[in-house]
């Protein structure tokens, strides 16, 4: 399974890139293998405020629908319609395809996630 | 603990993602469900399906005993050819739905779903009369399915060309790689295809040469092994019922279009009285639908009609062929007609769809 350095990850498998006071946020790959083929996908909508381990979406495969967790607090400033049209996308490319932007309301909840290393080890054990 | 087929090895090898299905431990996929599933509506896919049942009745009154036990009439039925029905409860409900393989009069072979087998067992010997005897050999057998527009090219491969192969519904014995199994010309997908019964018992018999052997003769023409998520894809796309879905306790084959498959002109049979009645007056109807909105149906989502509460959805999903998320819905209207407008309640949100014929794929059986 493919892992990215400078992300942030989280136990329900999200990633979490940090530009500034935004937060891109996606599924990884160990997700998106898990699920199979992608068939639909539900983001935020702008201006909604999450909090942490919110549910701020929903990804379907086939089989069935599994909730996205926000791995930090903020609001959404940007949320990636093109999945709507082509949620396969998370399959081709997890990590250049985000779910949503979000202001960061706390950096401090970027710290209780797990980095590189410790996501791969994480996944190991699963 | 989950069961698994004497197969397992071979597919965890090849990489199949499991799911735990019935009381037992199955391949879901072994590339990705929709592949697998467009390649058997266009080349030919191979399942195991080893988790179903298989229940021999045997003796003298074994015809009429089965006879009383089904829905549908066994009567007509040659020798050699296969069977579909509902077996029901007094009341009209369903026990399973069954494929019955008719050998001859004093010998049927009942195929039954997976998580009834005990059920059904327990059900048919305590409504045995007569002389019949009843043995169930579901440990006993492998069973394959092979499936797909070239399913027939290469099982001839396999046969060889001076070996028959069995028509619609009809079932023989054939040799297949050094083995002796019982091939029928029958599925579960809506196309053209075969089950093959591999008899474990017998010392020929080796359930990973026959998986790898067809796999092999189906190379040229494509053949993949499919898992259970296509097999459930395609099976909805041509609106054939899934027992815990279409079929239950709870429901009655009127209901839900089989019709067809219930003689209510049979001498007797164990729930004709109350099927009879409920001919007179059906008070639910499954439907095929097509989602308008975008979102996708699944299992015991709420259906409405013009904001009212009329029954929920019993399958529902993606349809790769058709390119439409879409399913069946029980619901307490008999009098909707086709492009009449539903929602369905998909996470609280209200989706729009619409009312369609089925099955939503014609099927492709070579009749």
């Amino acid at each position: 399974m493919e892992t990215r350095p400078n992300l942030y990850y989280s136990k329900e498998h999200e990633w979490v890139r940090a530009e500034g006071n935004l937060a891109y946020i996606g599924i990884t790959d160990y997700a998106q293998n898990s699920l199979g083929s992608i068939v639909y996908a539900e983001v935020p909508k702008k201006g909604k405020v999450l909090s942490k381990d919110q549910v701020m979406g929903v990804v379907e495969s086939v089989k069935a629908a599994s909730d996205v967790y926000c791995p930090i607090s903020g609001t959404v400033v940007e949320a990636n319609e093109a999945l709507a049209d082509a949620p396969e996308l998370m399959n081709e490319s997890p990590y250049e395809n985000h779910i949503a932007v979000l202001s960061i309301q706390n950096p401090g909840e970027l710290k209780e996630l797990m980095n590189q290393a410790e996501y791969e080890e994480f996944t190991k054990e699963e | 603990m989950d069961r698994r087929t004497p197969l397992y090895d071979l597919q965890k090898a090849m990489g199949a993602k499991f799911t735990s299905f019935g009381g037992w431990e199955l391949p879901v996929s072994y590339t990705d469900i929709i592949k697998e599933h467009h390649h058997v509506r266009t080349k030919a896919g191979l399942f195991d399906v080893s988790h179903m049942g298989e229940i021999l009745v045997t003796g003298k009154d074994a015809k009429d005993f089965i006879n009383s036990l089904i829905t549908n009439d066994i009567t007509p039925v040659p020798d050699g050819k296969a069977l579909y029905s509902p077996m029901c409860y007094e009341n009209g409900t369903v026990v399973d739905d069954i494929l019955i393989y008719k050998f001859s009069d004093i010998e049927l072979l009942l195929i039954v779903n997976a998580g009834n087998i005990e059920k059904d067992e327990a059900w048919i010997r305590s409504r045995a009369f007569g002389d019949v005897r009843i043995e169930n050999l579901s440990d006993r057998f492998v069973q394959l399915a092979l499936q797909g527009p070239l399913a027939e090219t290469v099982m001839k491969k396999l046969c060889g060309k001076d070996t028959e192969l069995p028509k619609f519904f009809r079932f023989t014995e054939v040799e297949l790689l050094g083995m002796k199994v019982l091939l029928s010309r029958t599925g579960y997908t809506g196309e053209d295809g075969f089950e093959i019964y591999l008899w474990l018992p017998n010392p020929c018999a080796d359930p990973k040469k026959l998986w790898d052997g067809l796999l092999e003769a189906g190379k040229d023409e494509g053949i993949c092994p499919s898992g259970l998520g296509a097999r459930d894809t395609l099976r909805l796309e041509a609106a054939l019922p899934l027992y815990g879905h279409e079929l239950s306790d709870a429901i009655t084959p009127m209901e839900v279009g089989l019709q067809r498959f219930v003689k209510l002109e049979k001498n007797s049979f164990i729930g004709k009285e109350a099927l009879f009645t409920e001919s007179r007056q059906l008070k639910r109807k499954l439907y095929g639908f097509e989602m308008l909105d975008r979102g996708i149906p699944r299992n015991g989502y709420e259906v409405l009609k013009d904001g009212k509460p009329l029954g929920y959805v019993t399958s529902g999903g993606i349809m790769p062929t058709l390119s439409q998320n879409g399913g069946l819905a029980l619901l307490e209207d008999t009098g909707l007609s086709a492009g009449d407008l539903i929602q369905v309640i998909i996470r609280d949100r209200s989706c729009s769809a619409k009312i369609v014929p089925v099955p939503f794929y014609g099927k492709k059986y070579k009749k």
